[in-house]
């Protein structure tokens, strides 16, 4: 297992570079790892990023589908927000496990 | 009388329904089960149509002749369920109340949710092969074709039998040699995932072999369109594979009956526990196959593993003791890989599909995750299994539970 620091703390990683506990994330580490890929995070990232979070801590699986009908943004501009593999992006940086969604 | 209502029987309603009359006194128990269609078809043979292996008449049974004597069948369709009030209303304004409830409604695909797949050139070069009318239409068209792009696309996940794809552009691959065309046949399989298969070592395994059969894999490719007029899929970021002949694995979503009641996702897949398949709203209500929202595969194999946890935990709860089973997720497919062989995954939540062998009592052992032609027979065995001793919920001789004798690890 990895460890890394984000925005003052030492952070357990999975081997993918995931967060493996989801309650030692910050916005200001969301907004570090972003910035590693020469990205800036606004309002409607976070919006998604906390949409993300509430549907993990049930329990519940994510595809970019569900963020599609989550009302926040539609699936075109998810991919714009966070280009190249969205949900991959979205979940590293919400500090949650790697989707799961595929079975 | 105390009342058992299964809703839906397919593979896992019917299961059910034989497994619960055998248990439950007939003097005190009441079971039925609804479902809005007549015909039961074995599913996994739906991929051998297109190929001309099984005709329609090869997979399909009536429903009724597989429902226990001692259980009452409705052919309706299901409005919604009234968890609260522990009822059930079917369509045509009946209501039906019980004591518990299984739900085991399945998935469907849908193609209405990706724009222009259901166009002009739907079953004329766009096909899918999870439904009787799609897959005999694709027969039909093999028949004549000359060659061309064939492009096979999931278009996202869970779906059904996450194997299928693959198997299809590995018979595919076989068939098109037998022919003598296959130089004349391009295929490219085109996927949402980063690989050929979900978890990292059978994808590695599998992606090698797609390989070695000369078939094409575009990886993270997420479905947005089909444009009938190009003829290409256009993905959300704007990618393009043109197509002469497109197999389409559609959008799958579970009942609209769910969301009506208000007890799945977004997908409208139930909200289940995962180990007791069990609802997470209503504690009366169990779940058995596609129609949970479980971390596994959406496939028989599951169905039937679950069927036992499903029975000995509701058999709990109407004694009033604690939970017991617990489920694992185990999921135990066959892989068809053309030219009469094929390969075997053996996996659950914790553990990813493994090579070594599977010891099976009697018959086995079967390879896992290699080509063998054991494992051929094996899947073709299984259509005569399925009907006699799976459905009518005998003992199968896998037990439940994954065992780990014979994987390497």
């Amino acid at each position: 297992m990895a460890q890394k620091e984000y925005a003052g703390k030492v952070i357990e990683l999975d081997d993918n570079g995931y967060f493996t506990n989801p309650d030692q994330w910050t916005k200001e580490m969301a907004k570090e790892m972003a910035k590693e890929n020469g990205e800036e995070l606004t309002d409607k990232h976070f919006e998604i990023l906390e949409f993300i979070r509430e549907k993990i801590k049930s329990g519940q699986s994510l595809t970019i589908r569900s963020i599609g009908k989550s009302g926040i943004t539609d699936i075109k501009s998810f991919y714009k927000l966070f280009p190249g593999a969205p949900l991959k992006k979205a979940t590293l940086y919400a500090g949650v496990s790697k989707p799961s969604s595929c079975v | 009388m105390k009342k058992l209502l299964i809703l839906g029987a397919g593979t896992g309603g019917t299961i059910m329904a034989n497994k619960m009359r055998k248990i439950l006194e007939r003097d005190e128990w009441d079971i039925t089960i609804i479902d809005q269609f007549k015909t039961h078809y074995y599913q996994p043979g739906f991929l051998f149509i297109p190929f001309g292996f099984y005709t329609k008449k090869d997979i399909i049974k009536p429903k009724s002749d597989f429902i226990p004597i001692g259980v009452n069948f409705i052919q309706s369709e299901i409005d919604k369920i009234d968890g609260k009030n522990n009822k059930v209303l079917l369509q045509d304004g009946e209501i039906l109340n019980y004591d518990y409830l299984i739900i085991s409604t399945g998935v469907k695909t849908v193609p209405e949710e990706t724009p222009g797949l259901k166009g002009k050139l739907w079953h004329k070069n766009v096909f899918d092969f999870y439904t009787i009318e799609g897959a005999t239409a694709l027969a039909n068209f093999f028949k004549t074709w000359e060659g061309g792009e064939l492009v096979l696309n999931i278009a996202d996940n869970p779906i059904k039998c996450p194997v299928a794809p693959l198997e299809f552009v590995m018979f595919a691959d076989s068939f098109f040699i037998e022919r003598g065309m296959r130089d004349k046949v391009n295929i490219t399989f085109v996927t949402p995932m980063e690989g050929a298969f979900t978890k990292p070592r059978a994808s590695k395994v599998l992606g090698n072999m797609l390989k070695d059969k000369n078939i094409n894999v575009v990886p993270d490719f997420y479905l947005e369109s089909v444009d009938n007029d190009k003829k290409v899929i256009r993905s959300y970021d704007e990618k393009e594979v043109p197509f002469d002949c497109l197999i389409t694995i559609p959008v799958h979503m579970g009942d609209s009956m769910i969301e009506r009641s208000g007890l799945g996702d977004d997908m409208n897949f139930v909200l289940t526990d995962k180990f007791h398949l069990n609802s997470t709203k209503f504690d009366n209500i169990f779940v058995i196959g596609d129609s949970a929202n479980l971390p596994t595969s959406k496939a028989g194999s599951v169905v039937h593993f679950a069927a036992d946890v499903v029975t000995e935990n509701l058999m709990c709860a109407i004694e009033g003791r604690p939970l017991t089973a617990k489920f694992d997720g185990h999921s135990n497919c066959y892989i068809e890989t053309g030219h009469g062989k094929g390969a075997l995954i053996d996996f659950n939540y914790d553990t990813e599909p493994l090579p070594g062998s599977f010891p099976f009592p009697g018959i086995g052992p079967f390879g896992l995750l290699k080509e063998t032609r054991m494992n051929h027979y094996g899947k073709l065995m299984f259509r005569w299994m399925y009907w006699h001793i799976l459905l009518k919920g005998k003992e199968m001789p896998i037990p439940s539970e994954m065992y780990m004798a014979g994987k390497e690890v």
